[in-house]
């Protein structure tokens, strides 16, 4: 068992050595760095800017840039925290509460220099979890009928809704919407159309880039425009020989490191809780465990390793369910799997065995990313200090015109330009009326696989709706469903759903005071 | 703390209210299109089947969250607009693909990406016509050069399509 990981770990490696797969990953994670530091910039919308430039490209090099892109973006962001102490990501905007003190004291630079390991052993132990689980999932998946399919992405769908951020009903509301909007355009069994009111470039549906790039482009320039308080660059001077950590810092950054990470990894086990929770979560129970819990907040070396450890972890282990279920845990997953299914990749237990270059070399490709990342951040971090004090002025409207150009190359039609101003306007709207859009996305990459697995589930049970209950593995999840409900019910209704909030819920918008935060983590329990 | 409002008034301030107003209406339309399609048994569902159901189901959730209105605390946020709105910024963020589009189409890819970058740079409340200028000329030359030279997408540079 281990020893075939070992083998195929070893094929990966060779996958991802290729020189082509080794450059657009290097450019993967430098772009995603780069990105991730600008303010406003988050991997969504970053990926699906860059989500057309891979359609030309080969499937394998494709994934391993956009996943580059992804956890590249996540150590920008660490920096954005610690020295600006601006939560533009919401997993990291629990790091502004210890990392930002820390800058303030002059230690902004070891709080960095820290934070680069604490997050390259994060995604190490990520990556070996996704190694040994992985096959071992794909073995009971393989398994599944259309009926145990089915209801695991009702579970994976009812989990990324309801304990993202906000309101879990109205997170189910996006949800459904997603499915819906998934919906559109020619019906797979059938083959008649639907909601395409006459409009011809609608029959292959909506474009997911339009979507993505609507909901997290337009809709979040919308919302920041005019907005973004300038931003005080005081105390970004930060040299290469300020990010060397004591060896009695080290010291006392290692166990809230590991600690980070295995609450990250075992975060990543629960579908549906992305990083933010991971983090907010790791935090809490640091600050629980500590011997002086009145510390944190004023420049903690643990405050700040201990989350960073847990997002990158549960980041990578994420990707478990991902590649070897075929089920995303959140949006940036459910885009990157919508990224294979563009390149004609169909997702699902099937594929690492059917596309072993694409599992391994990927898995591969997170272990020379991490380390690239590393080597990367700590001589650039001059550089990329200086892009914060880009405006956002002149960001926003270049942007606008990756997006026009994206959605363009697509399919190299003006028709999904206009969607895509369509579904910005719309996003926006939904912003307002207190929506988070991701588990939109979630929704409609989900949505025609999983319409495809119902009717045939109903098919095979001769319209027996009560065989989602009658097999035993499928009932088990539509019990941990009901759970999930149940549970959403009773802390609504015990009023003590306001505390279980992670207090990412403005951090969309990248405005978190951060005395309000701070209120909200000693309120989340540390369970 | 208002008092004397009437519940349909303190209603009507709720963000939650419209929130959930418009997953109804948007319910109501998704599963009244659906019915127009063939729905067909479970057994053999037809392609009305699905979206008719999320119609309805978004109808059902649309009413809880109207619903939740009435228990929502009063200190959340339940402004409709932001503090300060910015309609201007708004509209050139929402025109500037529109530019692309118009442009693009008729002129080529120069006049499409400089007219898009432009009138979105034109909704910062600190913009000058100069520095809108330059950055548009400089998206542009970056953009062209990268999007036209080294990654290929057919779109012609600079043309004139005076048909449609």
């Amino acid at each position: 068992m281990i020893g075939t990981a070992l083998t195929d770990l070893w094929y990966g490696f060779g996958v991802a050595f290729e020189p082509h797969n080794l450059i657009f990953c290097f450019i993967g994670v430098l772009v995603g760095n780069m990105v991730g530091v600008l303010p406003g910039m988050g991997p969504l919308a970053t990926i699906s800017i860059l989500l057309p430039l891979t359609f030309g490209m080969k499937p394998v090099a494709a994934i391993l840039m956009l996943g580059g892109v992804m956890y590249g973006a996540q150590y920008g962001g660490a920096i954005c925290s610690i020295l600006l102490n601006l939560p533009c990501h919401p997993p990291h905007a629990v790091t502004c509460l210890d990392g930002f003190p820390m800058t303030k004291q002059g230690r902004g630079g070891v709080a960095l220099g820290l934070t680069v390991f604490a997050s390259f052993v994060g995604a190490s132990w990520g990556i070996t979890e996704m190694i040994f689980l992985s096959p071992l999932l794909v073995k009971a998946a393989l398994q599944f009928g259309p009926a145990e399919v089915c209801s695991l992405m009702l579970l994976g769908l009812l989990a990324g809704s309801t304990l993202a951020r906000g309101s879990p009903i109205k997170g189910v509301a996006m949800t459904v919407l997603g499915l819906f909007l998934g919906s559109v355009g020619t019906d797979l069994e059938t083959g008649s159309e639907r909601y395409t009111f006459g409009m011809t470039e609608l029959d292959d549906g909506i474009e997911l880039i339009a979507l993505a790039l609507g909901l997290f482009g337009i809709a979040e320039f919308m919302n920041s425009v005019n907005q973004v308080a300038p931003i005080n660059t005081k105390y970004t001077n930060v040299g290469l020989k300020d990010m060397r950590p004591t060896k009695a810092e080290l010291k006392q950054a290692f166990f809230p490191m590991w600690r980070g990470t295995i609450v990250g990894s075992l975060c990543s086990l629960i579908p549906g809780t992305g990083p933010t929770i991971a983090s907010f979560v790791a935090y809490a129970t640091e600050k629980k465990i500590s011997k002086h819990p009145e510390k944190f907040g004023t420049g903690l070396i643990e405050g700040v390793v201990c989350p960073e450890a847990s997002t990158h972890s549960s980041v990578q282990g994420d990707f478990i369910p991902t590649m070897s279920l075929g089920i995303p845990g959140d949006a940036v997953m459910a885009l990157l799997l919508g990224a294979l299914m563009i390149q004609g990749i169909v997702p699902g237990p099937q594929l690492i065995s059917q596309h072993p270059d694409i599992f391994w070399g990927l898995v591969a490709s997170f272990w020379i990313g991490n380390i690239m990342l590393v080597l990367l951040n700590v001589p650039l971090i001059g550089i990329w200090v200086k892009m914060l004090a880009i405006p956002y002025r002149f960001l926003y409207p270049s942007a606008l015109f990756f997006v026009c150009i994206g959605v363009y190359a697509a399919n190299n039609d003006f028709f999904q330009v206009g969607e895509v101003v369509v579904i910005g306007l719309f996003g926006y709207v939904l912003l307002r009326l207190g929506f988070h859009p991701a588990p939109i996305l979630l929704g409609f990459v989900l949505g025609p696989r999983f319409e495809e697995n119902f009717r045939r589930a109903m098919l095979i049970s001769r319209g027996d709706i009560l065989v989602f209950i009658e097999r035993p593995i499928s009932a088990v999840f539509i019990a941990l469903c009901a759970i999930l409900i149940g549970s959403q019910i009773y802390f609504r209704l015990r009023g003590a759903k306001a505390d279980l909030e992670p207090a990412d819920q403005n951090a969309g918008g990248g405005h978190v005071p951060t005395e309000l935060a701070r209120q909200r983590v000693s309120a989340t329990p540390a369970e | 703390m208002r008092l004397s409002t009437s519940p349909l008034r303190e209603l009507m301030g709720k963000r939650d209210f419209y929130a959930g107003g418009l997953m109804i209406l948007l319910g109501l339309g998704v599963a009244l299109k659906g019915t127009t399609y063939r729905a067909g048994t479970l057994m053999h569902m037809g392609p009305g089947f699905l979206p008719t159901a999320l119609g309805i189901l978004l109808v059902l959730l649309g009413i809880a969250i109207a619903a939740s209105a009435f228990s929502s605390a009063d200190d959340e946020d339940q402004s409709l607009l932001p503090e300060n709105p910015q309609w201007w910024a708004w509209f050139c963020i929402l025109m500037s693909p529109v530019a692309f589009i118009v442009f693009g189409r008729y002129f080529g890819m120069i006049p499409g990406t400089f007219a898009c970058v432009f009138i979105a740079a034109l909704g910062d409340k600190t913009a000058t016509w100069r520095g809108t200028v330059i950055l548009a000329t400089v998206v542009t030359i970056f953009g062209v050069a990268l999007f036209s030279y080294f990654l290929q997408v057919p779109m012609p540079i600079l043309t004139w399509r005076g048909e449609l």
